[in-house]
């Protein structure tokens, strides 16, 4: 089979050229669907039976734990990428995302333990979702830890990735392990996201707010992707002419 | 003494180059081939587009001043660092050849015996008869059973190198063989290499130290020459 | 293949015979922790009873993982790494034959001293076969999945710091599963779950984690 394809994807002058294209429209829908989603949310989703207005939280919440999770399946699938086809732009976006997940991961404990304040009367409960979350930030550090640890920079992005997909074979083990510890230890509390049937104007801007967060993902991971590119190939040809073409429009 | 005779596969060059030209006169599969090999350090390229061709019977010095990648292009050769670019071919695969590097897999704590015998077990086992005969060859006679970090660095060093009085691969790439030797060591070991290239087999080597006893097909790859 | 797998353990026994000091060290580590513990919460030997589950499981994951932090090094150092990458075996098996022997001395030998110290947390004596069964099954995967991370930073200067960061969120499992065992069994409930979960944790960890070792190995000599 011809792989020649397959390998023009992982040329970065190829790449620069189209993110360049891809990405103001990216942008834009990033911006309308977080601008329209957080509006519908807030203001004009009705509030929940049970938890009044607190519920609202969930606009966030669940898109940011939505991300954070699937930035590190991602992470295993570039892994798995560089590794196997030795695509050098597989690295660069796995080294570039994974901050991204991070922060997700940061954003979704956060709001997750602001709502807890209400809603439990703490902060932080060792609730099995919190918990995994909690544990899944552990797990990004792990990957940025040695990503910033070793100095050559192939074999940065290579150590990150086999850890990477170590993790990610281990994340539903753990995930098992502490949902059945956290009914053992504790009477089930109810969570943020359990509601069987919520209404279509609750879900609604959910799914707004979802697809604005995914926009915005790969608008960010774009732009970091191109420095990262634009900083690994700087002594290549294709970039100095980039660059000479710029400086020839500033002045 | 330095005679670059005309083989059947001499072809060493750091420019980009034709597959079409060097392949016409390969006679028999080469040793160990590498076409076009780059090597990056933290951005900093090493040499680019290098090709080169290691036959039966040949000798392939690499020199150049420290830094200049002597070392990641042998570590390039035998397979245990990835080339930025271009492909590297070792006939027969890890067991066609025999690697020596800087630090040499010798366990202070273990024996020179020991040592030995389990690094051939690696490639293929050897008995504790022909271990011993190997010791012998490099002038270890006496020391097979003390622990190695009582031996001088000198014949920490000799303990590596019988593993080239064994039962060994035909390709042996060497980091700096010589270091610590005493005179009488060098000589015995420069004779062995050229004798192992007599017998069809070939070496690839780095040293700074000049060669007096060179075989017949032997080359010399400079790098970290301006081009 | 098989051949290489015991000279390379008999090897690995050689070494550590010759510098017991090693062996040692985490063991007296293992002590000193569970020694602590009383002193940081008090005597009361109700409380210490209870606690005793969790405190041995995590004493005996921090022994683990800091026996683990020079199980490459030396053989980095010296070169060993290189012949072991270039040799005719799987990479692979070279590195479980490593583990294996490294538990075979290390974590044998903590969980042959775990029974002692758990006597004087206040573990009741009927609770010891389980301690010695969850400790069997699960340190070797704790040996294994720290392996992984001691292959990726063998390279780095200092790796310990790190090898925890990358390790420890790994080790949860059988953290969980393990003290989980004790626990239920110190309140009279079964065990058999928890005990076939770390048997399938272990038979998981000897197939897989051989390759990410490997990986990790060639990734850190190829620096």
């Amino acid at each position: 089979m011809n792989w020649t394809w397959f390998h023009k994807l992982g040329s970065p002058k190829w790449f620069y050229e189209i993110s360049g294209r891809l990405l103001p429209g990216l942008s834009i829908a990033a911006a309308v669907l977080l601008v329209v989603g957080t509006l519908w949310g807030l203001a004009f989703a009705p509030p929940d039976y049970q938890q009044g207005n607190s519920f609202r939280i969930i606009y966030i919440h669940v898109p940011a734990a939505f991300l954070a999770q699937s930035i590190y399946v991602m992470l295993a699938a570039t892994g798995i990428v560089g590794l196997v086809w030795k695509m050098k732009l597989a690295d660069v976006a796995l080294q570039q995302a994974a901050p991204i997940g991070a922060w997700m991961t940061a954003i979704a404990l956060i709001t997750g333990s602001i709502w807890g304040r209400p809603t439990w009367g703490t902060y932080w409960v060792w609730d099995a979702r919190l918990t995994s979350m909690l544990i899944l930030l552990f797990l990004y550090f792990g990957v940025i830890a040695l990503g910033q640890a070793i100095s050559n920079r192939d074999s940065a992005a290579k150590a990150c990735a086999v850890l990477a997909i170590v993790g990610v074979v281990n994340i539903p083990i753990i995930k098992y392990s502490v949902d059945w510890w956290n009914t053992l230890h504790q009477p089930a509390t109810f969570s943020i996201v359990e509601k069987p049937a919520m209404p279509a104007e609750m879900w609604l801007p959910l799914l707004v707010m979802v697809l604005g967060f995914y926009c915005f993902f790969a608008a960010v991971l774009l732009v970091r992707m191109r420095l990262d590119v634009l900083h690994r190939e700087a002594r290549s040809s294709w970039v100095k002419a980039l660059v000479a073409a710029r400086v020839g429009e500033g002045r | 003494m330095y005679n670059p005779a005309p083989s059947e596969c001499a072809h060493l060059s750091c420019r980009p180059s034709s597959r079409a030209n060097s392949g016409n006169h390969v006679v028999s599969s080469p040793f160990l081939e590498a076409v076009a090999v780059t090597c990056e350090r933290d951005g900093r390229v090493l040499f680019e587009d290098l090709n080169l061709c290691v036959g039966a019977g040949e000798m392939l010095q690499v020199t150049g001043p420290n830094g200049s990648g002597k070392t990641s292009l042998l570590r390039i050769l035998a397979g245990l660092m990835p080339a930025a670019s271009g492909e590297v071919r070792v006939r027969g695969g890890a067991e066609g050849l025999l690697w020596i590097g800087h630090a040499a897999g010798i366990k202070a704590l273990l024996t020179p015996e020991e040592n030995l015998a389990w690094l051939c077990a690696l490639h293929r086992p050897a008995d504790r008869d022909s271990v011993w005969r190997a010791l012998a060859a490099v002038g270890l006679r006496g020391y097979e059973d003390v622990p190695c970090h009582t031996l001088s660095a000198g014949q920490q060093r000799r303990v590596a190198l019988a593993r080239l009085y064994l039962d060994a691969p035909a390709l042996w790439i060497l980091d700096e063989p010589f270091t610590a030797l005493d005179r009488q060591a060098v000589d015995g070991l420069e004779a062995h290499l050229a004798e192992h290239c007599r017998q069809s087999g070939a070496v690839v080597l780095t040293t700074h130290h000049a060669l007096t006893v060179t075989p017949e097909r032997y080359q010399d790859l400079p790098l970290g020459t301006p081009t | 293949m098989g051949r290489v797998f015991v000279s390379l353990i008999v090897r690995e026994a050689r070494l550590l015979c010759r510098r017991p000091a090693e062996l040692a060290n985490p063991l007296v580590f293992f002590a000193i922790v569970i020694a602590l513990f009383p002193l940081a919460i008090g005597p009361q030997t109700s409380l210490l009873q209870s606690l005793s589950p969790g405190l041995i499981w995590m004493a005996a994951l921090l022994a683990v993982l800091l026996s683990l932090d020079d199980l490459f090094r030396s053989d980095f150092e010296d070169g060993s790494l290189e012949q072991w990458v270039l040799s005719c075996h799987p990479l692979s098996v070279l590195a479980l034959a490593k583990v294996a022997a490294h538990w075979l001395f290390s974590g044998l030998a903590l969980v042959v001293i775990a029974p002692v110290l758990a006597l004087m947390l206040g573990l009741p004596g009927r609770c010891l076969p389980v301690l010695l069964g969850s400790l069997l099954l699960g340190t070797p995967v704790l040996s294994l999945l720290g392996a992984v991370g001691a292959a990726l930073t063998v390279g780095l200067k200092r790796g310990g710091v790190l090898l925890a960061l990358l390790i420890l969120p790994l080790y949860i499992p059988v953290l969980i599963l393990g003290s989980g065992a004790l626990q239920a069994n110190l309140q009279g409930l079964p065990v058999a779950g928890h005990l076939l979960w770390l048997a399938s944790l272990a038979v998981l960890a000897v197939t897989l984690t051989p390759f990410a070792i490997a990986a990790g190995l060639r990734i850190s000599v190829g620096e």
